[in-house]
């Protein structure tokens, strides 16, 4: 399981292994990985191979973040407000990668709804990083990025709200790919803030990345944002061929002198993202630094929790134990409702919708929701500017390898210089635009990662820039080794 | 009352309920007995499921708002309104707020009260989902999905209705608008029409241009029928009127009430300082689109004439009353088959005469539509032109038409089979009416002196022909043979 889905399906082919095979020991490492970082929900032992056709996913197990809807298996979210939830239906992406013969073999824990970096509020407990337990995984795919980078299988779904795919994807060593806003359908993705979320994937290589959301996007008559990408075919286009092609980064996120309290990972962090950049050269790029005013960065993090509370309290109303869920047995529906959510809900979560309603209620819906959405469209369209002279911007992931686990804290607690570096990567979701996380370097044994994203539509862009970068580095389908 | 001069604004809520599906949502949008069989994921709100907004729906409400005299929008938007209640499983309406602007903003609209036209003008209209229906019973309720999502409209005037007289007519022309634009079947019975009604009194000699003479807006909520509107405007009226009389009108605070139709009076429900933040923000799983102008102009051709215009054409151009001309755009299919007849050169007074007289009794009494009629618009124009011809009478006229209707056979098929042609001949006739005056020579006597003697005669020849000769011929024959003796 060790493989990407290329040497899979060969294998596949000409009989070398078996889809039962392979799902058998897909089932096998997850219970070996739940035992070690929690990363499931649910493991779903009855799970089969399947016929193997030309698609190349055919029968190659992979695992699905909880908050997808999958039809007839538990999908919790991570939540206690859906710990007995079974639905009905399929998420369309879900529906898709069904079809194209992938099979699944488990549900990934996240943090709860998606809202949450860390990998620790889920209700079945926190996952724990593979390259090293007592670090966290980040989050919200979580269980995701636990199980691809542990091995389990070649990938697994994830979803992307502020970092949620691509962060986790930096800490555990493996590539998270997110892509334009609407290109994969969100029906049956548990919504936490319907402007920002995106489905995506997490594998080990770009390749694998590009042929998983082959399979996962389309034009969907569920979701009136998805739109038609028949034309673009992604792993086809993977050419390597960078030649010309103009990159920038932003010196008040990437230099070293904005971090007057830097460590010493931070630095080595930041100097090694250079020496990549150095590599990019190298390919025949042009890698230049731009500027962007250092107020409309720092407004990033407060325009991203505005945002992404209001329209999570109002996704989240129906959320109620009522029609599903776990039903309370008070009185009357408001006490139910009440007993369910108080029980329900982390506190973590139920601070962000206190922040959402304030941000919208009239009194203060200019001052934050309003200006908020004002911020949010002059961020973007900083960066659509950017994308007239660039091809993409790339940029480091987060402040270096994964932290630890008991120093952690999800509150927005950190030093605040730092805050820019670590709530960037956000700016993809406010603008819908494609970004792809690969891992970039180690430190101190762990692995750390740099983020590429370009203008909307342009995924095949952005995908081969990173597949040129990637094939210049060791990482390509790694599997953690724990460092203790 | 004549110191007061009343304000009364209206908010319309009217189901679409001509769409095939609901307006978020794939399920089917029709009226069904059986509860929770109408629906899709959600309308329960299951999580991860998303709304699509349905066209047709779209383009019912830009229809309305034409009609209404609004002003369209260049973008569709559509927003959340934020609330917790049982027949709402999400937990939110998608709805239309005035900013950005909905289906139709800032209209005038004429209609008729009794004879007297008079003017309102329209605040907005906007589409949105409807709520679950709930029934109470004494220690508990039960919810029915079915009616969740269905698209809904939501009319807004501004206070200018004088009397309850004045809003109910408005409410009875906005209902035949809907029926006659085949939106809505408009049927309060089925709850597809409620309103909320606002009611406020103001001293007479003071400013109406300025808001702050309006007085205390009262709102009553959920009034469900045009006679529960009536009533609770005159109840609202008149109690607010002996506030006044009492000098404690101005204590009243900004209030929302509801109609009780059980005690015919109107029951506190909250004041404005508990009113609900609704925290209304942008759909986002809508994207916001344009409205092109092309399909905006392909919408507007398609409005039909409505009930009022064709009652004035009506009354213009084919002289009817008003009274049948009221009755006969009471409903689209009535009015547009009286026009087919017309455009098939049926006469216009006659065909509002069979129309009024004879066919809309028929069809109330066996409880059917005018679609259902056997008897098409080219039947009856058969059938009047035998009359006009003089092949059959007046009278034999109406005995065919209810032959055609119970039979099921065209009219020219009943005349032939009933012979009853009506007997056009000269010589025929004249042979018949000298055999009766050969018979009662004395009465030609009694005739020059004076007596008359002519009814008598007309009565025997139509009892010698079963009522087959042409009355107007015979007439004049009997009055020739006469002078002749």
């Amino acid at each position: 399981m060790n493989k990407g889905i290329l040497e899979l399906h060969d294998m596949l082919v000409k009989g070398e292994v078996t889809s039962d095979e392979l799902v058998k020991e897909a089932l096998e490492l997850s219970h070996k990985i739940q035992d070690e970082c929690n990363a499931f929900v649910t493991i779903l032992d009855d799970a089969k191979g399947c016929d193997v056709t030309d698609n190349l996913l055919s029968g190659i197990p992979y695992g699905v973040k909880d908050n997808y809807s999958t039809k007839g298996i538990l999908s919790t979210g991570s939540s206690n407000t859906l710990k007995d939830y079974i639905p009905f239906f399929n998420a369309t992406a879900i529906e898709k990668l069904n079809s194209a013969g992938a099979v699944k073999v488990n549900k990934t824990v996240m943090d709860e709804f998606g809202m949450g970096g860390t990998g620790t509020t889920g209700h079945t407990g926190i996952v724990k990083n593979p390259w090293d337990k007592t670090r966290m995984t980040a989050g919200s795919s979580a269980g995701s990025a636990a199980a691809v980078a542990a091995g389990v299988y070649p990938y697994a779904t994830g979803s992307d709200t502020g970092d949620s795919i691509r962060k986790p994807a930096a800490y555990c060593g493996i590539v998270g790919y997110k892509p334009t806003y609407g290109m994969i359908s969100r029906y049956g993705l548990f919504a936490f803030a319907s402007s920002l979320d995106h489905c995506g994937v997490l594998s080990r290589s770009v390749e694998d990345a590009a042929i998983v959301v082959d399979n996962m996007k389309g034009i969907d008559k569920n979701d009136m944002t998805s739109w038609d990408s028949s034309d673009m075919h992604l792993y086809d286009s993977l050419n390597g061929d960078v030649k010309g092609k103009k990159i920038c980064y932003i010196k008040e996120i990437c230099d070293i002198d904005n971090y007057p309290n830097a460590t010493d990972e931070l630095k080595m962090h930041l100097s090694n993202f250079h020496n990549v950049l150095d590599k990019c050269r190298e390919l025949g790029m042009k890698v230049e630094s731009v500027s962007v005013d250092k107020t409309l960065l720092n407004a990033l993090a407060s325009v991203y929790v505005v945002i992404s509370c209001a329209e999570a309290t109002s996704n989240m109303s129906n959320l109620t134990g009522i029609i599903f869920g776990p039903r309370s047995d008070a009185d009357n529906y408001i006490d139910m409702m009440r007993d369910y959510r108080t029980k329900g809900f982390s506190p973590l979560i139920k601070r962000r919708f206190v922040i959402g309603s304030y941000v919208l209620q009239a009194q203060n819906k200019d001052r934050y929701f309003y200006n908020a959405q004002r911020v949010r469209r002059l961020l973007v369209d900083a960066w659509k500017n950017l994308f007239k002279d660039y091809d993409a911007v790339i940029l480091p992931v987060g402040t270096g390898p994964a932290k630890y686990l008991d120093s952690s804290k999800d509150a927005l607690n950190n030093d605040e210089t730092l805050t820019i570096l670590e709530e960037h990567l956000q700016i993809g979701n406010f603008g819908g635009f494609p970004s792809i996380t690969i891992p970039d370097g180690f430190i101190n044994n762990l692995p750390v990662g740099l983020n590429i994203t370009g203008n909307c539509y342009d995924d095949i862009n952005v995908l081969n820039i990173a597949y040129a970068i990637e094939k210049t580095m060791p990482y390509k389908n790694q599997i953690a080794k724990e460092v203790k | 009352m004549d110191k007061y001069k009343v304000m009364i604004g209206l908010e319309m809520h009217c189901e679409i309920s001509e769409t095939n599906t609901k307006v978020f949502s794939s399920a089917e949008n029709s009226y069904s007995e059986l509860p929770n069989s109408n629906i899709r994921p959600i309308d329960m709100g299951f999580p991860g499921t998303l709304p699509t907004v349905n066209k047709e729906a779209v383009k019912m409400a830009l229809m309305a708002s034409m009609a209404l005299g609004c002003k369209q929008p260049e973008y569709m938007y559509f927003e959340r309104k934020n609330y917790y209640y049982p027949d709402m499983p999400k937990n939110f309406q998608i709805t239309q707020e005035t900013k950005p602007i909905p289906v139709g903003i800032y209209g005038e609209f004429e209609y008729y009260c009794g004879d007297e036209k008079k003017k309102v003008r329209i605040n907005n209209i906007h589409l949105e989902e409807d709520a679950a229906s709930s029934d109470h019973f004494s220690t508990y309720s039960v919810i029915d999905y079915n009616r969740a999502g269905v698209p809904l409209l939501e009319l807004v005037t501004e206070p200018d209705f004088r009397s309850a007289d004045e809003a109910v007519s408005f409410l009875e022309t906005m209902r035949s608008i809907y029926q006659y634009a085949n939106i809505s079947e408009a049927d309060s019975k089925k709850g597809q029409i409620r309103c909320d009604v606002n009611v406020s009194i103001m001293d007479k000699d003071l400013d109406e241009n300025d808001m702050r003479n309006w007085g205390t807006k009262i709102e009553i909520k959920n009034v469900n029928s045009f006679g529960g509107v009536r009533d609770a405007i005159n109840y609202e009226i008149k109690r607010q009127t002996e506030l006044k009389e009492q000098g404690t009108y101005d204590q009243m605070e900004q209030q929302t009430r509801r109609w009780d139709e059980e005690s015919m009076s109107t029951i506190f429900m909250r004041s404005k300082v508990d009113a609900i933040d609704y925290k209304y923000f942008v759909e986002p799983n809508i994207p916001k689109y344009k409205i092109s102008k092309e399909w905006l102009d392909e919408i507007r051709k398609s409005i039909p004439r409505f009930a009022n215009e064709r009652m004035e054409e009506y009354m213009d151009k084919y002289s009817l009353s008003r009274y049948d001309a009221t009755i006969l755009v009471k409903e689209k299919d009535v009015s547009d088959y009286f026009e087919e007849v017309i455009k098939l050169g049926g006469n216009p007074k006659s065909a509002s005469n069979w129309l009024t007289s004879v066919i809309l009794g028929h069809l109330n009494k066996y409880d059917i539509t005018i679609k259902e009629l056997y008897l098409t618009p080219q039947m009856l124009v058969d059938l009047m032109e035998m009359v006009e011809s003089g092949k059959i009478s007046s009278k034999q006229s109406k005995e065919v038409l209810y032959k055609v209707l119970s039979e099921g056979k065209d009219p020219k098929t009943i005349v032939d089979e009933l012979g009853i042609k009506q007997i056009g001949d000269d010589k025929m006739i004249r042979e018949l009416v000298c055999k009766v005056l050969d018979e009662h020579l004395e009465l030609i006597e009694e005739h020059r002196k004076g007596r008359n003697v002519f009814d008598y005669f007309v009565g025997q020849i139509m009892k010698a022909t079963r009522g087959q000769a042409n009355p107007k011929m015979t007439a004049q024959i009997i009055r020739e043979e006469i002078e002749k003796r």
